[in-house]
């Protein structure tokens, strides 16, 4: 049978408020444990919730990078189970009224094809406290640290339509979030995190098959790897007669398979309810337009600026519009050397490969934009060669020194001098009397592969610092004869 | 001297007649003989009573404080107090100890007053009787054998017998005016949003409310001008200033307009009762009111609309208590569930494990509409018939209770009969208005209540028409045989 898998996804974005959704805590990733707590955080009798709405101006910020309504008026609610690292016995959520609406992203795979992806809503809410189960001879050490972290789900429907499909989504939310300045995107510290539905259906029919929800997936290569396992296990049941269950399920990447966690027998009824200690949200238009005002050029609108200004390709200017570190490095580089093509070879080509090989993000590069700008004016400008650029930028990133300092200590400057060339090259003819006839005596297409090495023989004695746009008309000259 | 009021007091602590000592003192001296009777007390904080007394003193001879400063109180036992037990009526809580202050009572201690300590009261609130606690029922002063009403029925009791000059109480749905009503003194529940939440150990969060309690409309103005006003938080705190509530307590009645619901006065309501409530109307016209019937056509609903907001809320509220930070903990725990169920089971009475069952049947899937959905629109209904009848008049006046107080286990086993203690009470906290108790009368040798009902934020003009009747009777001032006894 074909199958058509039916995929939708929940991600959980951590915001980079200072403080916590409902209390005045510290949001931090490994502090010790139960340092970052408030009374609110703890669930202590008569502790009330106070709402930051820095966290508000973010989830604003968000609807309007996905095309989102807004909610004029959003309410919380209580979301209520017991689990003892949810010290209130209730989770405050959004339900019926959450603060982002419908919206919509058109992601663009690597084969070029677009899908519009719809969002079906994006709601504030607070993450709970961590369980610890190691440590404690048998117990479990409660840590409410993350306890009251804001938290924005964002909820897409059921429109994607394969892993790589999926995997470009996550991304495109990734880079929209670190782009808004709103999340830090560290998915190793489940500052993302992503909960997979997925359902088979035979291909053309309309309704959709029996999903299974993967649950906290943090890294895009699980959330491939999740899917493909899951879409395969789903598939041998239905080949085999089989049905599938609805329920929730693990993702192992050591084994790289699902595995069950509970059934929707065992849901909990979560008896959601307007949480009466805050008032619902009413925004003004006013201010939903002001922050409009404040949004920062987005990834898609990057590309095509990069494209249009730039004159880079498409697919350049996608790599380099992914996230906005790289984007911005791309354009210091730039403002420094006026050279879009070159500037974006180097930021995606010399300097990723040196980042991958330390695995280094690109904030973090040794090398700073304006540093790269002044070793590729030096390209440009034909003080040195690509070849030589590539050995100054590794002094650069082994801290020997800028651009200009390696290539003057070094004595890397080409030589351009027209005379100083013609010499050399007299002495290599001189020295290769027998390619020279041979180079005489041969035709055109010959000439063109014998060229080489005669220039290989100028570099040689140059140590490389030979002009080649200087050294290849002169050459072709003098071997004339 | 425990039979004054806080401006007497007040200025004899001034002159100088009295230190806050002694007067802590004589307090703490009367609980100790008299409260065995009444069980008011669940906590007696004498260390920090007599040192918050001296500290006052030594403020007032530098003559700096407050009305209050000085004069000893006591606080119903659900406002978390910083260091000093906080049950809540509750076995779940009976060893808890706050790490912090409720605002209510922070700004109360600010204002200078002394913590005698901390009043018995029906288990998180719920009861109507006193008779729901851990810690034992309450005691009526007026006749030992009937109930203090509830739930803050120990702060009503205690200032009935002159154990406490005033006291903090908490109104979910008539949780101050029926006790007040029952002994016999002044309580008002203030407008929703009036007084701060924050360290009030929730019962139903969209209707708890604070509020003082005292023996007269007078003293209740005192604490209300420590206790009321805007708290960053308690985020449903009202921003609206507050009213000074002592300077026109004074303003003649003259062209008041009282409005009196005839669903008040229908079946249920004791004969004697309604004799009294309607005595005390006359007096308002002799006092230059006017009087014209209005209606609330809604009020029957507000029980069943009351009976499932305020458990579905409780449900919820009362999830943090699940042995795992604080409170009780079962001995133990096989596993987590067992720590869960055994822990609840036995740390929470009856009553309460009751109304949390009623919230979370109906707060499920396949009921949330039917009942609570339908709750609230029949809030919004009994909320509407208050803003039509106080578009046509000023204040809306009716009894508190259908009763006097009743006997002691006389209404446990019959819960819809305890429910109905209710009825005129319940729709002012589901309405969100402010509501008093004011002394009234005798029936049956008990008190009666006349419950005063104004529009939101009217608090400073329910002071005033009940100051002004108790210029004119003197039912705030009787006093139960008890109490002289010490």
């Amino acid at each position: 049978m074909n199958w058509e898998v039916v995929i939708g996804l929940e991600i959980h974005t951590q915001l980079t408020t200072k403080s916590k959704l409902f209390s005045g805590a510290a949001v931090g990733f490994g502090a010790e444990p139960n340092t970052q707590t408030t009374l609110v955080d703890l669930g202590m009798p008569g502790a009330l919730p106070v709402f930051n709405k820095e966290a508000l101006r973010m989830a604003v910020m968000f609807g309007h990078s996905i095309n989102a309504e807004i909610g004029m008026t959003s309410v919380f609610a209580r979301k209520n189970y017991f689990y003892p690292d949810l010290p209130k016995g209730y989770q405050t959520s959004q339900m019926d009224h959450p603060i982002v609406g419908k919206g919509y992203l058109d992601v663009t795979l690597e084969d070029g094809t677009t899908s519009r992806i719809g969002i079906t809503r994006a709601h504030l809410e607070e993450d709970a406290g961590k369980s610890l189960h190691e440590d404690f001879q048998g117990m479990t050490g409660i840590d409410l640290n993350r306890s009251s972290t804001p938290l924005l789900e964002i909820v897409s429907e059921p429109d994607i339509r394969s892993a790589k499909e999926a995997v470009a989504y996550v991304k495109m939310i990734h880079s929209i979030v670190t782009y808004l300045g709103i999340c830090d995107g560290n998915m190793a510290e489940g500052s993302m995190r992503c909960d997979i539905n997925i359902s088979l259906r035979p291909k053309g029919q309309e309704e959709y098959g029996t999903r299974t929800e993967i649950k906290n997936v943090n890294s895009f290569r699980f959330i491939e790897k999740a899917i493909y396992t899951e879409i395969e296990r789903q598939a041998d049941i239905l080949e085999d007669g089989g049905r599938i269950i609805q329920e929730t399920r693990l993702y192992d990447p050591e084994k790289n398979e699902t595995r069950s966690m509970r059934s929707k027998e065992d849901a909990n009824d979560y008896r959601y309810f307007p949480c009466p200690d805050l008032l619902p949200i009413i925004l003004t238009q006013e201010y939903v337009d002001g922050i409009k005002a404040t949004l920062p050029e987005l990834p898609s609108q990057k590309a095509e600026r990069f494209q249009s200004e730039h004159k880079l390709s498409e697919y350049d200017a996608n790599v380099l519009s992914s996230s906005r570190a790289m984007a911005d490095y791309f354009e210091d580089t730039n403002k420094v050397v006026q050279d879009a093509k070159l500037s974006a070879n180097w930021v995606m080509g010399e300097l990723s490969k040196l980042l991958n090989q330390e695995q280094l993000e690109i904030q973090d590069s040794p090398v700073n934009a304006s540093a790269l700008g002044e070793l590729l004016a030096r390209v440009k400008d034909n003080t040195i060669n690509g070849k030589t650029a590539k050995d100054v930028l590794q002094s650069m990133w082994n801290g020997e020194g800028s651009a200009d300092e390696i290539i003057e200590a070094k004595g890397l400057k080409q030589v351009t001098d027209t005379g100083a060339i013609e010499a050399m090259i007299q002495t290599i003819l001189d020295a290769n009397a027998t390619q020279v006839e041979q180079y005489r005596s041969a035709d055109e297409d010959k000439q063109k592969k014998m060229i080489g090495f005669f220039v290989g023989q100028v570099m040689k004695a140059s140590q490389g610092k030979a002009n080649p746009s200087v050294v290849n008309p002169i050459l072709a000259r003098m071997l004339k004869g | 001297m425990y039979e004054q009021s806080i401006s007497t007091l007040a200025q004899q602590l001034r002159n100088k007649d009295i230190s806050s000592v002694e007067l802590t003192n004589l307090f703490l001296k009367r609980i100790t003989d008299l409260d065995p009777a009444l069980n008011s007390f669940i906590t007696v904080s004498s260390d920090i009573a007599l040192a918050q007394a001296a500290q006052a003193d030594a403020l007032l001879q530098s003559g700096q404080g407050s009305s209050l400063t000085g004069i000893p109180i006591a606080h119903k036992d659900l406002f978390c107090t910083q260091g000093t037990l906080t049950t809540c009526g509750s076995k779940m809580l009976n060893n808890f100890i706050p790490p912090y202050e409720s605002t209510v009572t922070s700004r109360i201690q600010q204002a200078g007053a002394v913590m005698l300590g901390k009043t018995n009261m029906d288990e998180f609130a719920m009861g109507s009787s006193n008779e729901n606690s851990y810690y034992g029922a309450v005691k009526n002063p007026w006749n030992l054998e009937t109930v203090p009403g509830g739930s803050s029925g120990g702060s009503a009791a205690a200032i009935a017998a002159g154990l406490a000059v005033a006291a903090t109480g908490t109104d979910t749905g008539g949780s101050i005016r029926q006790p007040a009503s029952f002994c016999g003194i002044t309580g008002l529940k203030p407008t929703y949003g009036r007084v701060s939440r924050f360290g009030m150990i929730a019962y139903a969060s969209s209707l708890d409310q604070a509020g003082p309690m005292a023996k007269s409309a007078e003293d209740c103005a005192h604490l209300m001008q420590a206790m009321s006003g805007f708290d960053e938080k308690d985020s449903t705190s009202s921003e609206t200033p507050n009213d000074d509530y002592l300077s026109n307590i004074n303003t003649p009645l003259t062209g008041l307009k009282i409005g009196l619901p005839k669903e008040y006065f229908g079946d249920g309501l004791d004969s004697n009762v309604a004799d009294i409530i309607m005595a005390a109307v006359k007096e308002f016209e002799k006092l230059g009111a006017t009087v014209k019937e209005v209606s609330l056509p809604n009020l029957q609903l507000s029980i069943p609309s009351y009976y499932v907001i305020a458990p579905s809320e409780a449900s919820s509220n009362l999830s943090r208590f699940d042995g795992v930070r604080f409170g009780h903990r079962c001995d133990n725990p096989k596993d987590l569930l067992d720590m869960y169920m055994r822990s609840r089971s036995e740390g929470f009475g009856t009553e309460v494990q009751k109304r949390i069952m009623v919230g979370t049947y109906a707060l499920s899937e396949g009921y949330y509409d039917a009942y609570y959905l339908k709750a609230q629109k029949i809030r919004r209904l009994i909320k509407q018939d208050f803003v039509n009848a106080l578009n046509e008049v000023d204040v809306i006046m009716g009894p508190v209770a259908p009763t006097t107080a009743f006997g002691l286990g006389s209404k446990t086993s019959d819960p819809v009969a305890m429910y109905l203690e209710d009825i005129y009470t319940l729709s002012v906290n589901l309405a969100g208005i402010p509501a008093m108790s004011v002394p009234a009368g005798f029936a049956n040798n008990m008190p009666v209540g006349l419950q005063i009902m104004g529009n939101y934020f009217a608090e400073a003009k329910l002071l005033n028409i009940a100051h002004q009747y108790q210029q004119h009777t003197d039912w705030h001032l009787q006093t139960p045989t008890m109490a002289k006894g010490a």
